[in-house]
């Protein structure tokens, strides 16, 4: 059976990763494509690039670094902000992005959705939602959460597959940061509205939380975090070992690593 | 030169990428010299079988490589690619492949159980058939080690010709082979080390 994934997700503006990064032995925290070789070494089972750039300038150094981490690393990559248009979807595509997630854009223009998903297919298209509870019933946010669109999470959500989004990210607002765990609630409602993977993103704080996670809610696919995996306060390999042994289906990476010394080496 | 035959379906650079690093030599072919010079041949493919196909054909694409697998040039087709070695697809419709792999691509959703979403996107275990040799294909490999899927279609009645299979409620053709004939219905530009390692067999072969 396909097994549950673990994705970080790196926010980059001007090319560098933004939110301090804390690594022991990465000479460069704040590269892009130094973390994405590290994540993918460490098990990260896809990468989430979200660029956080105001500037045509700044477009230009994304979609560079896009095109570096494409050409290193071999996981699906998964790529938001800034994404309007069918023409943003076919700038990161060919940069080697394997999904695009629209947030904004897509509250902006539903028709995107269905547009991208026509040109790219259904898997291409990630709907990334922003969430939080306003008098008991859970409303689209937009503006990077900053401004309540009013908008009924559940119908944007199904609205959303039913143009063709083939993936749901679902960020609490709620929770985000708290590190008191998932919106187990918000997630439980969304899951049962689409039958799209659903991935969870908002309020992790430690390896609990994904337990947590997967063992109530079976039909979430994937668990998104930041900055505990940034600050190494979970780390990927040991998190998925942990998860495996506590019965929820995980990609272990291969014990014998001969290959990847032998490839390294080679181009060093 | 490894021919990866570019027909106008899908983005070639994270395949091309993925060969440079495990050192081959590889690059995106249009022109049917290129197709006939080539050491080996690599089929790719996203979106729907029936466009795909209709491709292959409008430029001749397909006599070429029938031809090259005849005189004993190995062929890999990835995802679509490799849906496009069979028979015939049922996808929209019944469109003819190349017939070198024998077998349909049918839709997942008629043999999987309700409670399984469609595609069938993410990272599934290999399990090889039982009582036969392991492909060399999967020579650099370990049965049990994940690679990543996203398909909604699948190879159905092709018994004979499967080197692998993935447990999705169901076991779903996940890697074909006929002689020097292969196809993998996962794509191993995108499957991590374990995925280089299969390009690497294939290049080794």
């Amino acid at each position: 059976m396909i097994t549950k994934r673990i994705i970080p997700c790196l926010d980059v503006r001007d090319g560098r990763v933004v939110k301090g990064v804390n690594f022991l032995g990465l000479s460069d925290v704040s590269s892009p494509v130094k973390l994405a070789k590290f994540y993918s070494s460490s098990g990260a089972d896809e990468l989430v690039f979200y660029d956080i750039t105001a500037s045509a300038e700044g477009r230009a150094l994304f979609t560079d670094i896009l095109t570096e981490v494409a050409a290193t690393v071999f996981i699906p990559l998964t790529v938001g902000g800034g994404i309007n248009s069918t023409e943003d979807f076919d700038r990161v595509l060919k940069c080697g992005a394997d999904k695009v997630s629209v947030n904004s854009g897509a509250l902006r223009d539903p028709s995107l959705i269905l547009q991208a998903a026509k040109k790219y297919g259904n898997q291409c298209v990630v709907l990334s939602v922003d969430a939080k509870r306003v008098g008991g019933n859970f409303h689209v946010f937009a503006k990077g959460g900053r401004e309540d669109t009013g908008q009924d999470v559940i119908e944007w959500v199904r609205r959303g597959v039913k143009n063709g989004a083939g993936e749901i990210v679902l960020n609490s607002i709620d929770t985000d940061g708290v590190k008191n765990g998932f919106d187990l609630e918000m997630l439980h409602a969304v899951c049962g509205a689409v039958d799209v993977p659903v991935i969870a993103s908002g309020g992790a704080g430690c390896a609990a939380h994904f337990k947590e996670l997967f063992h109530t809610l079976p039909k979430v696919d994937a668990g998104l975090a930041a900055s505990i995996f940034h600050f190494g306060e979970v780390s990927i390999p040991e998190l998925k070992q942990e998860l495996a042994a506590d019965g929820i289906r995980m990609r272990l990476l291969p014990q014998n690593d001969d290959f990847t010394q032998e490839r390294e080496t080679c181009h060093a | 030169m490894i021919a990866i035959i570019d027909y106008g379906v899908g983005n070639l650079f994270s395949l091309t990428c993925s060969l440079t690093a495990i050192g081959a030599e590889a690059a995106a072919v249009t022109s049917p010299e290129a197709v006939r010079s080539a050491s080996k041949i690599i089929l790719p493919g996203v979106g729907a079988f029936g466009d795909a196909a209709a491709l292959l054909r409008k430029n001749g694409m397909d006599k070429l490589i029938i031809q090259a697998v005849e005189s004993g040039t190995p062929l890999l087709g990835i995802c679509l690619g490799m849906q496009l070695l069979f028979d015939y697809s049922l996808e929209y419709g019944r469109h003819e492949g190349l017939g070198l792999i024998h077998g349909s691509i049918q839709p997942i959703q008629n043999v999987i159980p309700p409670d399984c979403k469609v595609p069938h996107i993410g990272w599934n275990a290999l399990q090889f058939p039982a009582g036969r040799p392991v492909s060399p294909l999967f020579q650099y490999i370990s049965e049990g080690d994940f690679v990543y899927f996203v398909h909604s279609f699948s190879g159905m009645d092709c018994g004979e010709s499967v080197i692998a299979t993935s447990e999705y409620g169901v076991p779903l053709t996940a890697a074909v082979a006929r002689e020097n004939v292969f196809g993998v219905q996962f794509h191993p530009e995108k499957s991590g080390e374990v995925g280089l390692r299969i390009l690497k067999a294939f290049c080794a072969l």
